[in-house]
């Protein structure tokens, strides 16, 4: 499909065209903006560094937030899934859909970050016998799955629907992977949760830090999300428009062999 | 400032690749909605306010 306007589109294309970007987006945009600016001088000069790991402690204020962003992520891709599989919408579905791709960027980033922490805190980057590891990377390539399947051609209901189901079926994955460290604990070298309700290992300005960043990685989740949905729905939009511009030339071609049956069957 | 502290080589790549990651799929999707959003006939641009309301189902 063309990503050209066609002719009698241009003028009606001229009010808000060129952009995915609203008001809300743009105050989010900002606050998330803003929030980095202060984030960055948080994170390596003002917050002190931990007893134990030393410096390493600020791996852990991006290590967290994606792996936080990640769970989120997908979490409300087996809500929308749910929702699509209820109600048929459109718009669930590819909340879903827009969720999930952002949610693999930031898995694979929780991967990373952590092998990054891991290795001069545990002496390697990868340790396959690691629960904690091991079922990540299954929460990462279950997604990963959920992606390559909406890709498949194909009727786009089934399609959305078997995706749907493989969102609501991954997601069982995130409480094994969250209490993987509690209930196979002597198969793990990844620490407990630092920060847990009522209870946290984290003190001052470290604990702040930590908050803060999940806060602001939050609110730029969210401007992503948004985003993505955007995108996606006119991506929608484009292949419908293809779809019904091919209806259009067939049934068109169809009149003019129907006018020239006719036309001869007179003369 | 300066940056003086333990292991700053990992703590930099850490925060290095995931800036650049999260800030590459950010400018990817402003590019996207940009060309998607002028190829788009505005009749069909719903969602790119936040006034919209009604849902359609997938056809």
């Amino acid at each position: 499909v063309s990503e050209q306007p066609a002719g009698g589109d241009v003028a009606a294309d001229a009010a808000g065209a060129g952009t995915t970007a609203s008001g809300a987006t743009k105050v989010l945009g900002l606050v998330a903006l803003v929030g980095i600016a202060v984030l960055i001088p948080l994170v390596f000069w003002w917050s002190p560094a931990d007893s134990d790991q030393k410096d390493l402690v600020r791996i852990l204020y991006v290590h967290v937030p994606v792996a936080w962003l990640a769970y989120m992520a997908f979490t409300i891709t087996a809500v929308g899934s749910a929702m699509y599989l209820w109600r048929r919408s459109l718009w669930w579905d590819l909340v879903a859909a827009s969720a999930a791709e952002i949610g693999v960027l930031f898995c694979a980033l929780a991967l990373f970050t952590g092998s990054i922490w891991g290795r001069p805190t545990w002496g390697t980057y990868w340790e396959w016998t690691d629960v904690r590891i091991v079922t990540t990377l299954v929460l990462l390539l279950m997604y990963v799955g959920y992606l390559a399947l909406r890709r498949i051609e194909g009727d786009p209901h089934q399609r959305s629907q078997r995706a749907a189901i493989v969102g609501l079926v991954a997601v069982l994955n995130i409480p094994i992977v969250r209490f993987s460290v509690d209930w196979w604990a002597n198969r793990t070298l990844h620490q407990k949760a630092t920060v847990r309700v009522g209870d946290t290992d984290l003190d001052g300005l470290m604990l702040f830090t930590l908050m803060f960043s999940l806060v602001v990685s939050t609110a730029l989740f969210a401007w992503m999300l948004v985003h993505r949905f955007r995108v996606a729905w006119l991506e929608e939009q484009l292949e419908q428009r293809g779809l019904d511009l091919a209806l259009a030339d067939r049934r068109a071609e169809a009149d003019r062999g129907v006018d020239r049956a006719v036309g001869g069957a007179l003369r | 400032m300066t940056l003086a502290m333990t292991h700053l080589s990992y703590i930099l790549v850490a925060w290095i690749v995931s800036a650049l990651a999260v800030a590459a799929y950010c400018a990817r999707l402003v590019h996207r909605g940009r060309r998607l959003s002028r190829a788009v006939p505005a009749a069909r641009r719903r969602w790119m306010t936040t006034d919209a309301t009604d849902v359609p189902t997938r056809r």
